[in-house]
């Protein structure tokens, strides 16, 4: 491949594109950019054909790695920390700095003798955050733009061999790569000597096996190298002794995905955007409780209330928001007083949660906090892999309690061994997972500490959540009497004659909470049950 | 539970020859075995740790890891139902419990005619379309209760 022959290919396939036109995915998943919306990462998904290496090169795919083979890779590493990249998978370490560290590591240390790649590149595609789907995306929509950026930074810090670990859940994304490799090495972009300037790099899939786990750096080497993702205590960094023992650095998908057009556009340009320390743009997946779900990409620094209300649309059925959970199961959850902290790395640090990946859940008034830290916390005492007892056995405690506080079991007691728990797991656990782990109680504890009293004390779920510990009230000076109510319940146990205030038959309800869905008037509250159902009697 | 290995031995033979000359091959021939066969019972292993030399417990410990290789047979139809958090706050715990009463089994089992097997995963990519049901590679979106039996009647 000649820097001519790719603009010839570029010439040709701009054509084609302009033929076609503009297209989105069909899934409306991704809609084209909201205001507010700056697409980097995502500027080709859905523009162009993913399984098209021509349509990738149409859209200056590939000018950068040509234009970095002519720097040295000192140069490219100074290039992206002027950029101030960091990276997107979780922690925020700037990528130029890590390529740095490992190419150190790999001049200080002779090669292998078996002729083996000195050093690995390995993107993150392991994407374990329940409710984050940005990297899906860029991998199905873009891959060769992960596989550009991968090129990049396999030859600044020394890699010529990469690859892609990609979680087993995501087929489409691995079909796209498995499209994507061949083109790119049939046209000499990938394998032995790149654009003639003596630089080899090739990539290679690996498929997860559903541990969330192996998400952490170490682990993923681990899970590569063909055993059970364990994560080791670090130092040695991967970048001084990764996979088989070698320089390897881990970047995330999207981190990756930032690269080539840093180099496209300049350092300056991806500098100019976001907050002081944390540059550029992050995707956002938004879901939960919130009008446009999907994916987005704004600078950073912009604030979650722009997010939710102005790109999101607000909140579904005009319910009240409660909160914003944000960095998946280690993350927090944030009450409405942060809608307008700007999102950066730090601040979400500063507040409790953590930037994570970019999923963001919208939480309402119909979302109960208890049985939200409940549900993170049965996600990691189910994904710790169990090398350390504080993280492995703490967990699972911490899972017995909040289901009891769930089930109107819960005692004040409780919620002191909570605090006490979740200080001793965050310090002592090996990796960041059980460190993190504690995040989603700590955080709701700390904001929402009202709801885990009303559970322990007054057996009330005020969400309407937590089975036994609320029920439905009509309530008489709001009800019209319109009769919805009673046509949606299921055992017939809602009386009421046309235009006059209905009512529940207590003694009969179910509580499935069909009538407090179908009420149109706000005329159905939830309130304590007159006596909440304690099996457990708080004695002493 | 025994099973017929030779049912698919050439193939899993080449993917042993193919994949042993790498690294780290273990974890790609247990994904494509688990393609060939459905599952991964004690037999298959034996033969995979043999294949490519390595311990037998280390095979063990591998599929024990993690939660995708499964050592039971499955139904005809894989079911999985995410419980990711944004399916989890739209409601997918409902439809559990429907699919399980409509099925007669709990999450993590077959049915007695082995036409689906239930499962629950945890986010498959979907969260803006939430709450989401996989059934073998295609996917129901915004799923409500009472969609329930119509979409298991999509699969003979
Ligand atoms: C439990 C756990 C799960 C993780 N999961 C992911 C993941 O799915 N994707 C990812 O890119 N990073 C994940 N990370 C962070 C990685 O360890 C690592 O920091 C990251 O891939 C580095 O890439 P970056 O510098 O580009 O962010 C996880 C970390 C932990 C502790
Ligand atoms: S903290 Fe948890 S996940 Fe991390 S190594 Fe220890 S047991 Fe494993
Ligand atoms: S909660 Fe359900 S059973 Fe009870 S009154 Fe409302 S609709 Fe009827
Ligand atoms: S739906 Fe609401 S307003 Fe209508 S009868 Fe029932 S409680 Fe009253
Ligand atoms: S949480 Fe269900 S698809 Fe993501």
């Amino acid at each position: 491949m000649t820097i001519e022959e790719l603009e010839r290919i570029r010439t040709e396939a701009r054509q084609i594109l302009a033929e076609r036109g503009e297209r989105f995915l069909p899934d409306g998943e991704l809609k084209p950019p909201r205001p507010g919306e700056v697409r980097v990462v995502l500027r080709n998904c859905g523009q162009i054909d993913p399984k098209r290496i021509e349509e990738y090169i149409a859209k200056e795919g590939y000018f950068a790695l040509h234009k970095i083979l002519n720097m040295t890779p000192e140069q490219v590493i100074d290039e992206t920390k002027r950029s101030g990249l960091r990276g997107r998978g979780g922690a925020g370490f700037p990528a130029g700095q890590k390529w740095f560290f490992a190419r150190q590591a790999l001049a200080s240390r002779p090669a292998p003798a078996d002729g083996a790649p000195p050093a690995y590149l390995i993107c993150n595609g392991d994407e374990g955050d329940p409710g984050a789907f940005m990297d899906r995306a860029v991998l199905e929509g873009d891959p060769h733009s992960v596989l550009e950026g991968m090129a990049i930074a396999a030859y600044a810090m020394g890699a010529t061999q990469g690859y892609v670990y990609v979680r087993a859940e995501y087929p489409v994304a691995v079909e796209h790569l498995q499209t994507a490799l061949p083109q790119a090495r049939r046209l000499g972009l990938l394998g032995k000597n790149i654009f003639g300037k003596g630089f080899d790099f090739d990539v290679d899939i690996r498929i997860g096996a559903g541990a969330f786990v192996c998400g952490e750096e170490t682990a993923l080497i681990d899970s590569i190298e063909g055993r059970r993702g364990e994560p080791r205590p670090r130092p040695p960094f991967p970048a001084v002794s990764g996979l088989w023992g070698r320089p390897t650095s881990v970047n995330n998908v999207e981190t990756l995905a930032n690269v080539p057009q840093i180099f496209l556009k300049g350092a300056d340009w991806f500098a100019g955007m976001g907050t002081e320390k944390s540059k550029g743009t992050k995707t956002f997946a938004i879901a939960g409780k919130v009008k446009n779900a999907g994916l987005i990409e704004v600078p950073m620094g912009i604030t979650m209330r722009e997010i939710i209300y102005d790109i999101g649309g607000g909140i579904l059925n005009k319910k009240e928001f409660k909160a914003a959970q944000t960095g998946g199961p280690l993350g927090g959850c944030l009450p409405a007083k942060y809608l307008d902290t700007p999102i950066d790395f730090e601040s979400l640090v500063a507040a409790g949660s953590l930037m994570g990946s970019g999923g963001l859940i919208v939480l309402d008034e119909n979302d109960c906090m208890v049985d939200v830290a409940r549900f993170f916390m049965d996600f990691t005492q189910d994904e710790s892999c169990g090398k350390c007892p504080p993280c492995w056995l703490g967990t699972k405690r911490l899972l017995e309690i909040l289901t009891r506080i769930t089930r109107a079991e819960g005692t004040e007691k409780d919620l002191e061994t909570l605090e006490y728990l979740t200080q001793n797991i965050s310090t002592a656990s090996l990796c960041a997972l059980g460190q993190g782990s504690v995040n989603p109680v700590v955080t709701t504890m700390r904001h929402f500490r009202d709801e885990y009293e009303a559970h322990v004390r007054d057996k009330f779920c005020s969400s309407g959540v937590c089975k036994g510990m609320f029920h439905y009230e009509i309530l008489a000076d709001t009800c019209n009497g319109c009769g919805a109510c009673r046509l949606k319940c299921p055992d017939k146990v809602i009386k009421g004659a046309k235009k006059a205030v209905h009512e529940i038959d207590q003694a009969n309800c179910i509580v499935c909470g069909d009538c407090y869905k179908a009420c149109k008037f706000a005329a159905i509250a939830i309130r304590p049950r007159p006596t909440p159902k304690s099996k457990l009697p708080e004695c002493g | 539970m025994s099973m017929d290995l030779d049912a698919h031995r050439p193939a899993l033979d080449d993917i042993i020859n193919r994949e042993k000359a790498k690294g780290g091959a273990l974890i790609p021939v247990l994904h494509q075995a688990q393609e060939l066969y459905g599952y991964l019972p004690k037999e298959l292993q034996d033969y995979i740790a043999e294949g490519l030399g390595v311990p037998q417990s280390t095979v063990f410990g591998v599929v024990t890891f993690y939660s995708f290789f499964t050592t039971k047979p499955r139904g005809r139809h894989r079911i999985g139902l995410c419980l990711g958090t944004a399916c989890y706050v739209r409601g997918n715990t409902k439809n559990l419990e429907r699919l399980s009463h409509e099925l007669g089994v709990n999450a993590g089992e077959s049915t007695p005619d082995m036409r689906y097997s239930l499962e629950v995963c945890r986010c498959i990519g979907l969260c803006s379309q939430a709450p989401a049901i996989m059934v073998g590679k295609s996917v129901h979106s915004k799923v409500q209760p009472d969609q329930v039996a119509d979409i298991l009647s999509q699969y003979e």
